[in-house]
This record gives C-alpha cells, sequence and structure tokens, in this order.
C-alpha cells in the first residue's frame, strides 16, 4: 500500500491505450527493422527497440495498476539487455574481423 | 559307518580346486605344472574315496549321507537338500570315476604335453570329474541332474576341444543337442517323480515305493521310461547314439575318460539307482531290453567295416552300452554295473592304447597306413592285445565274466534276445581281432616320414596302460560265475543298492553250456579275422573302390546320419529359412526398416529448409510466434 503512494497521480494522466498503441508501434517497428535490414549493428538497435517496447509497457501497467512488480521487472530487464549487449556487440565486432563487412546476409556457411 | 564319512565332502571339491586353479591360471602356469595340479586333485580324490571304501565294506549293505547344506527349500511343498550318499553303489562308480581318472589324468600328462591348451585341457578334465563325481554321489534326482548336465557340458567342451576345426565344433554340438533331447526326459521324470511322491530324493522314493505302489502303475511306467530317455541321450541308444561317434573327435584320453568309461555308463548308473522304480515297471524293462539289442547288433555291425581306428572302438562302445542295458532290461542290475566296471577298465585301455598308436604314427587315424606297429611299440600292443581278449570274451579275462553274466541272464529271460546278443557278442569278436590284425600285424603301410617317426610312447602314457591291462585281467574275478565259486563278490558288495536278489542261479550244466556257446563264438571271430587279415593281407579298399553294397551301406552307418538329417535337421532349417523370410524380413525388418526409412525421407525433405540464412530463420521464427499467439488467443477466446 506504501508502493501506491509512491507512483505519481500525474502518469496516469494520459489514458493507458495511448501507451499500449506507443509500445505496439515501436515493438512493430522493432521486429520489421529485424526481418528487412541486413546490418547486423541495425539489427541489433531494433532488437533493443523491442525490448523497450516491453519495457514501456511494463512500466505504464505498473503505474495504472499500482503494482511496483512491473517496474522490478524494467529494470531486470534492462541489466539482461546490458549483458546482452556486451557479449552481441563482440560478436559483431568478431564478425567484422572476418568478413570485413556487418552484413549478417553473408553469414550463409552454417547449413547442411 | 566310521567317522571318515564327512570326508566326502572334500571329494568333489579337490578335483573342482584343480579346474580352478587350472581355470584362472590357464596361460600363466606353465605345463608341467598344470598337468601335476590336475592329475594330484584327482589322485587325491581316489585316496579319500579308498578310505571310504574301507568304512563301507566294513558298513556293509547300510547307506549314509552327508549334508552339505539345504539348497532349496519351500515349507512344506519342496526340500532339497545337496547330499551326498555314499552306499555300496555309488563308492563302486566313485572308485571307478577317480580311479581311471587319475590314470587318464596321468596319460594326457604326456599325450597332451605338445599342446598349447594342456591346461585349459586339464582343467576341463578336473571339471568333467567333479561333475561326474555330483552325478554318482547325489542322494537327490535334482543332484544327479546338475552332475548330468554338468558332465554333459564337459563334453562338449571337451570334443570341441580343437576349436579351430570346424568339423570338430559341429561334432561338438551334435553331442550336446542330442544329449539334451535325453535330458528333456531326466527333467520331465524328475517333475513327474516330484508330482507322483511329493519328492525327489532317491531313498525318500523309495521308503514310498514299497507301501502305495503296484508293480505297472502308470505313473511309474512313465517315470521309469522318462528317466530311460534320459539315459538313451547319455549312454549313446539307439535311436539317439550317433552323436558318440562323432565324439572322437575329441582328444583321445576323452574318449577313453568320458566317452568310453564314465560318462557313457552314467545312464546304466542312473538305472541302477533307480531300480526300485524300474523293478516296478516291466514295461519299461522291456523296452530296455529291446532297445539294448537293436543297440548293441546295430554298433557291432557298423563296427566291422569302419577304417578309422576311433570310430571302431566308438562303435564298440556303442554296442557295450546296449549289452549294459539288455542286463538291466532283464533285471539284472548288479550285471549291468559288473560290465560298467569291465568295460570301464578295457575300453579305457584300448583308447589310450589307440591314442598311443596316434601318437606314434603322427596323427594317423586310418588303419588302412598302419600296420607292423608291434615291434615298434611292444608295450602298446601287448596292452592293446590285453583289451582286445578282454573285450572280445575269451577267458580268463574280465570281458568274458562280465558278458557271459549278461548272456547268461538273457538266456533265462528272453531266447530271441540272447540269440542276437550272441550275433553281436560274435561281431565284436570279429571287428576287434581285425582291429588288432590291421594295427599291429603285416607290415607298415604308411610313408616313410611316419615310419621314421614311429616310437613308443613315454612312459606317463605306458604305465596307465600297463595299470588298465592288470586290472582288465584280473577284475573279471570280481563276478565268477556260480559255477566257480559260491560268492559273486560284485553282486554281494552290491546287495540291496543295485537290487541284488539271491538264489537265482541257473543249474550248472546250462551255465557250462551257455559258456562253452560264448567262448566258441568268441574263438570263431578271432579265427575268422586271422584268416582274413592275419598275414597283413587282404587290407580293405579305399572308399571309392567298395562295390559290394551291401558293406558300403554298413561302411557308411547304414546312412542314419543322412536319414536324421532329411527328417530332421532338413525340415528345421526350413522351418528357419520360413521363419526367416516371413518373421525376419516380413514383420520386424520392415517394422524397424520402416520406421528409419520414414525418418530418413522426412528428414531429407526437411533439411532444405536449413539454408544457413539469418533472414529465413528470422522470418520463420516470426511467424511461428505469430501463429503460435494467434492460436492461443483463438483457443481462449474459444474457451471462453
Amino acid at each position: 500500500m506504501e508502493l501506491q503512494s509512491n507512483i505519481p497521480e500525474y502518469l496516469r494522466a494520459i489514458p493507458q491505450a495511448y501507451y499500449l498503441y506507443l509500445s505496439a508501434t515501436l515493438f512493430t517497428i522493432g521486429v520489421l527493422g529485424v526481418l528487412v535490414r541486413r546490418n547486423a549493428l541495425i539489427i541489433f538497435m531494433c532488437i533493443e527497440l523491442m525490448l523497450n517496447a516491453v519495457n514501456l509497457l511494463l512500466a505504464s501497467f505498473a503505474a495504472y495498476r499500482n503494482d511496483a512488480a512491473g517496474q522490478v521487472f524494467v529494470f531486470f530487464i534492462m541489466a539482461v539487455a546490458a549483458a546482452e549487449v556486451a557479449v552481441g556487440l563482440a560478436i559483431i565486432v568478431m564478425i567484422h574481423r572476418n568478413t570485413r563487412s556487418v552484413d549478417v546476409g553473408l553469414l550463409k556457411n552454417l547449413k547442411w | 559307518m566310521d567317522n571318515n564319512i564327512s570326508l566326502a565332502l572334500l571329494i568333489p571339491l579337490l578335483p573342482l580346486l584343480g579346474f580352478v586353479i587350472n581355470g584362472i591360471g590357464f596361460g600363466k602356469l606353465p605345463k608341467a605344472l598344470a598337468g601335476t595340479i590336475g592329475t594330484l586333485t584327482v589322485f587325491g580324490s581316489f585316496l579319500i574315496t579308498l578310505v571310504l571304501f574301507g568304512g563301507v565294506v566294513a558298513g556293509g549293505e547300510t547307506a549314509s549321507s552327508v549334508k552339505a547344506y539345504d539348497w532349496i527349500t519351500i515349507t512344506d511343498t519342496l526340500n532339497i537338500t545337496f547330499e551326498y550318499r555314499i552306499d555300496t553303489l555309488s563308492i563302486i562308480m566313485m572308485l571307478l570315476v577317480t580311479g581311471v581318472g587319475t590314470l587318464i589324468h596321468l596319460y594326457s600328462f604326456g599325450y597332451m604335453s605338445h599342446d598349447k591348451g594342456m591346461g585349459k585341457f586339464f582343467a576341463f578334465l578336473n571339471l568333467f570329474i567333479f561333475s561326474m563325481l555330483i552325478l554318482v554321489m547325489g542322494s537327490d534326482y535334482v543332484t544327479m541332474f546338475i552332475g548330468w548336465e554338468g558332465v554333459g557340458l564337459c563334453s562338449f567342451l571337451l570334443i570341441g576341444f580343437w576349436n579351430q576345426n570346424r568339423a570338430y565344433n559341429a561334432a561338438a554340438q551334435k553331442a550336446f543337442v542330442m544329449n539334451r533331447i535325453g535330458d528333456l526326459g531326466f527333467l520331465a521324470a524328475i517333475f513327474l517323480m516330484y508330482n507322483a511322491f511329493g519328492t525327489s530324493s532317491i531313498s525318500e522314493i523309495s521308503q514310498q515305493l514299497g507301501t502305495s505302489f503296484k508293480s505297472g502303475d502308470p505313473q511309474i511306467f512313465w517315470i521309469t521310461l522318462c528317466l530311460f530317455i534320459g539315459a538313451m541321450g547319455k549312454s549313446a541308444q539307439v535311436p539317439l547314439y550317433t552323436w558318440l561317434p562323432d565324439a572322437m573327435a575329441g582328444p583321445t584320453p576323452v574318449s577313453a575318460l568320458i566317452h568310453a568309461a564314465t560318462m557313457v555308463t552314467a545312464g546304466i548308473y542312473m538305472v541302477v539307482r533307480s531300480n526300485v522304480l524300474f523293478s516296478l515297471a516291466p514295461d519299461t524293462l522291456h523296452i530296455i531290453a529291446w532297445i539294448g539289442c537293436i543297440t548293441a547288433v546295430l554298433g557291432a555291425s557298423i563296427g566291422l567295416f569302419q577304417n578309422d581306428i576311433k570310430k571302431v572302438l566308438a562303435y564298440s562302445t556303442v554296442s557295450q552300452l546296449g549289452f549294459m542295458f539288455m542286463a538291466l532290461g532283464v533285471a539284472a542290475y548288479s550285471t549291468g554295473m559288473f560290465h560298467v566296471l569291465t568295460h570301464a577298465f578295457f575300453k579305457a585301455l584300448l583308447f589310450l592304447g589307440a591314442g598311443s598308436v596316434i601318437h606314434a604314427v603322427s596323427n594317423e587315424q586310418d588303419i588302412r597306413k598302419m600296420g607292423g606297429l608291434w615291434k615298434k611299440l611292444p608295450i602298446t600292443f601287448w596292452t592293446f592285445l590285453i583289451g582286445t581278449i578282454a573285450i572280445s570274451g575269451i577267458p580268463p579275462f574280465a570281458g568274458f565274466f562280465s558278458k557271459d553274466e549278461i548272456l547268461a541272464n538273457l538266456y533265462t529271460h528272453d531266447k530271441t534276445i540272447w540269440i542276437l546278443a550272441m550275433v553281436a557278442s560274435f561281431m565284436t569278436s570279429f571287428y576287434m581281432f581285425r582291429l588288432l590284425f590291421l594295427t599291429f600285424f603285416g607290415s607298415f603301410r604308411g610313408t616313410e616320414e611316419q615310419k621314421h617317426h614311429l616310437h613308443e610312447s613315454p612312459l606317463t602314457m605306458t604305465l596307465p596302460l600297463m595299470l588298465l591291462a592288470v586290472l582288465s585281467m584280473v577284475c573279471g574275478f570280481m563276478g565268477l560265475p556260480a559255477v566257480f565259486s559260491e560268492h559273486h563278490m560284485l553282486a554281494d558288495f552290491l546287495g540291496k543298492a543295485a537290487g541284488v536278489v539271491h538264489g537265482d542261479h541257473l543249474d550248472h550244466n546250462t551255465e557250462f553250456m551257455l559258456m562253452g556257446i560264448s567262448v566258441a563264438i568268441a574263438v570263431v571271430g578271432l579265427i575268422i579275422a586271422f584268416v582274413r587279415y592275419g598275414g597283413g593281407k587282404n587290407v580293405p579298399v579305399s572308399d571309392e573302390q567298395m562295390t559290394n553294397p551291401i558293406t558300403k551301406v554298413v561302411y557308411n552307418k547304414y546312412y542314419v546320419d543322412e536319414l536324421y538329417n532329411l527328417i530332421i535337421v532338413k525340415p528345421l532349417h526350413i522351418l528357419g529359412d520360413i521363419s526367416m523370410l516371413v518373421i525376419e524380413y516380413l514383420v520386424i525388418d520392415l517394422i524397424v526398416n520402416g520406421i528409419a526409412l520414414t525418418s530418413r525421407v522426412v528428414g531429407l525433405g526437411l533439411r532444405k529448409s536449413q539454408t544457413g540464412s539469418i533472414g529465413f530463420y528470422m522470418y520463420a521464427m516470426v511467424i511461428g510466434i505469430i501463429l503460435f499467439l494467434a492460436y492461443f488467443t483463438m483457443a481462449s477466446n474459444l474457451s471462453l
């Protein structure tokens, strides 16, 4: 109950549906980016975009439902995303060293 | 009975110990040590048996038993103790097994000294002695059966001892399978006994028999018949005899010990052991007498024209076993045992002599390529001569007394069988002297190389020959016919254990007449053999030149093997082929290969999707997730 009062009232000034629209849009842009682009860095950024769309959704639900669990999740996702970026960027660097390019379309050797 | 009786536990254990040492140490122990261990353990058993024998002589006909432990105990329904029964009958067999066993171990020491597998050989021989002792000493049919199977196993192992030779392996398998048919009979008999008496202990069964069963009871008939089928397999009677001649594939000491002196007489021992049962089944006895008679005549007639020294002896063994069964068939159990004993001595002697000959002529077994050996192998010749006289039934050697007793018993019971037995006896004398003349007389017909190599065997081989020759000469005197002596030592000793009935003698004139006839017949056989083969002339022709159709049929053993092949082996092969085509190929293979083929084809199609393109994988993943979500959304909507 104490947590409930800590969530600012003005956050609820905007209708929650807007948050949903925004998140959905961002997520779709992310998915499309991943599907369409071939530059590994862009794909990576699109993944981040999807993660943050979800984060936004979680934060808004936390605010509207007076439940801090959503915000805890957001922090958790951020930490995991940071770790993932560290690994992911390292992989991209290695790809670049080997192929002199970050085009994922070139990486077709792993097949039957 | 004295306190030494618990020593009986040691008797089978010593050879077992030898088996364990030689078995584990094979390849590590030097040959001489392996042979020494093998021989000494059996000799030790022999000494202990001698001590016990003294006790049994003093104690008379009372049987005593030594319990090793309770083996199978199911409250009130089944109680089988592992127990040894020492009585007059089993002690005689134990003496025979350990005594002849020791001599043959000693002989093997020389015979196998050139063989790589000597340690293995002694291990198997020791295991055989152990199993045979369990068979003989067991006080329960189940215990007996353990030994029965054990000797069968050892026989298999030793026939196929030189297992690089495919033909020898086939002979070993043949022996094993044929014995198995008999063993099934024995097992069935044990089940029937349990059904009828609620126990399988020999002494308990004979107690119950005295009170509650009459002669000719069908239950007893079936039990005894099944027991006899067991004996048929083990003791090579018609129609299960064909394994024994093939069993000569094993080393010669094995033929002497297992396939002449001890194992093949296990069937006779078992019948004598169960004499109380058999006496109540006159029909079975009648069957036994006739089977024995057919076997004796058939075996002897095949022996007439064989040219392999060991094959002649093998068919002679088949024939002599037939004689023993004839004796059992007229309820002359102690007579059967008498012939078991004398036969064990002279047949072991003959086999060992044959082994000595084979050893000398560089593993040649064809008598057409021998001849004139008596000068080179004097000890072997003289002992072989003694064995031949003994088996032919010429007095005063052992075979005469035991065979004459059998013939006298047959004469009183069934004249037809008696006449046939006389015929078999005549043939025995003929083929044995034929063998002797062809092998030792005339001039040597082998190659120069073999001639150069000819030598008398070492002392380890000739000593057993000499001892057995002495035994073959004198052991007949323990069963003098009633004409010469009031007391038949062996029958008196065996007494109740072998179902001896006293006071059933022929009058002396008849007995003299019978003796005269049998001696005359043996001598006629000798003379004919001498006339035909004595001077080293008339050597049998080689297989291709054989023209006389009757000779050819007999030489080829009446084509019995071919007949069995045709009516049993072939149909089984066809059945096997059909099962292979239908069950194996159409059912099992179709299921197994079908499953494999399906996944293979599916995999061939599916692996096209593994393009390696990341973009494609991502599309697939996203579409998958969308479908997944769509499905669950719809499903949850519907359930609402």
